[in-house]
């Protein structure tokens, strides 16, 4: 506690007074009218509630506004949050948490009461919500035929996946009779038995503009539907009975058909995925089995035929060594041989007598040897070493 | 091929990854299944870039068809 005689600094003061204030003014709701309302770039909103006999600043966080309608200047609103102070400059603020306009209309009122009911009849209940397919080959579009909804339908459709199929069944989407004619959109579709996905759109609008979204007979429509309905309508911050017992709730209308188209882009890579990864998967595996036929090649129960085939190699290999060097012996001592006979032959050669000083006789071209063979009336020729002498007769 | 089998071809090229990436596929079906998922690809690819955006309106009977390169802004 604070002793009556402490000396405080501003920034002590300021900050006990700023944890007072937290814990005692915590979830507050205070009913007022706006004035001088700020949306700050940043997205903050700054603005005052006042009402005949006082005013108090407020604050409302980017993180807080970004489902809320903006609300105006002079706008009754009631809001919900805790007090605060602002310690740099001293000055008490509500922290706004939540703002919705005072005094319900009848719409609203209509609104919150058939929300209730559904509810309690459990049509919003997440295990009747069925999956969105993720490939469709049609979606049905109930809107209007011509509406900006539908334009930006398409174009998402066309960028995302325009192999699908758009059946487009048009529906009034504000005014008299739209609700009927949504109803009959949905119940048309369901007849057909090439349905994947419902979208029920609609453009941006003032609660009035969109009450169609919230009648009765479009909600129990939406949850008779056998088909999957995805509901987009209005903004971001629209919610529609239609939208809390859809199977999936889109912000938008180009929302809802992107949550119920896949991306091509995704697709395309998935396919060029499938090719690199497998392609490099049967690489691989044939690169395995080149390892796996080299290993065993290598192995020892492979290598031992090759050794046995270089052991009978090299065993024929001396083999024809030896009979090599048989033959080239062989042929030396033929050589040798030969060279003996040659000089014997030369000792026979009778030139060698002729030489030592013999002669030769031939008569009629025969050698004479004998003189028995010598016929003394017919000519004759002696051969000498150095000549012929030839010998005539008549 | 049809819309409706672009998903089975989508569906068997997960199966072939499947097979491909499990060690007991022997090579030759490897081969095989590599040859028909390369092929299923091929026409997957095709038929998402020659894809036109047909738009059915069930009441007139209108089929209209949205070229990719005619784009209208957004």
């Amino acid at each position: 506690m604070i002793e009556q005689n402490d000396i405080l600094t501003v920034a002590e003061v300021a900050n006990l007074i700023k944890a007072r204030l937290e814990e005692n003014f915590y979830g507050i709701s205070v009913i007022g009218e706006i004035s001088n309302f700020t949306a700050h770039i940043s997205g903050h909103w700054y603005f005052t509630i006042k009402d005949n006999d006082a005013q108090l600043s407020c604050t409302m966080w980017k993180s807080f506004n970004t489902r809320i309608r903006k609300p105006a200047n002079g706008d009754k609103v009631v809001l919900s949050g805790k007090v605060t102070m602002y310690v740099p400059r001293g000055t008490l603020q509500i922290d706004v948490r939540d703002l919705k306009p005072a005094g319900l209309g009848d719409l609203q009122i209509a609104f919150e009461k058939l929300k209730k009911k559904l509810s309690d009849e459990g049509l919003f209940d997440a295990r009747f919500k069925k999956a969105i397919k993720k490939l469709p080959v049609r979606i049905g579009v109930v809107t209007a035929a011509g509406g900006a909804a539908l334009r930006d339908m398409i174009n998402v459709a066309r960028r995302r996946f325009p192999l699908v199929e758009i059946v487009l069944t048009h529906a009034k989407v504000q005014g008299d009779g739209a609700a009927e004619e949504i109803v009959s959109s949905i119940e048309e579709l369901n007849k057909l038995d090439n349905i994947d996905t419902i979208i029920v759109g609609r453009g941006g609008g003032s609660l009035e503009d969109l009450w169609a979204f919230n009648e009765e007979i479009v909600a129990r429509a939406i949850f008779a539907s056998r088909i999957p309905v995805v509901t987009g309508i209005g903004h971001e911050i629209d919610f529609t009975i239609a939208d809390f017992v859809s199977d999936l709730r889109a912000p938008t209308p180009s929302a809802a058909m992107e949550l119920s188209t896949p991306n091509q882009n995704d697709i395309i890579n998935y396919i060029s995925d499938f090719c690199n990864k497998n392609e490099k998967r049967v690489q691989e595996r044939i690169s395995l089995l080149h390892q796996k036929i080299d290993r065993q090649i290598n192995s020892y129960s492979f290598r031992k035929p090759e050794g046995m085939i270089n052991d009978k190699y090299q065993k024929l290999d001396n083999t024809f060594l030896r009979i090599q060097n048989f033959i080239d012996n062989r042929l030396n001592e033929s050589g040798a041989k030969l060279n003996l006979l040659t000089s014997a032959l030369e000792n026979l050669d009778h030139r060698n007598v002729l030489k030592r000083g013999f002669t030769i006789t031939r008569q009629d071209n025969k050698y004479i040897a004998r003189s028995s063979q010598l016929n003394t009336g017919k000519s004759l020729e002696i051969i000498f070493y150095d000549g012929t002498t030839f010998i005539e007769k008549e | 091929m049809e819309a409706k089998s672009f998903e089975d071809s989508l569906r068997r090229l997960e199966q072939i990854s499947g097979k491909l990436a499990a060690e007991n596929t022997g090579l030759e079906e490897s081969i095989n299944l590599y040859e028909e998922g390369i092929i299923l690809a091929k026409e997957c690819y095709n038929k998402l870039k020659e894809a036109e955006l047909k738009v059915i309106n069930l009441r007139s009977g209108i089929e209209e068809i949205f070229n990719k390169n005619d784009e209208k802004g957004d």
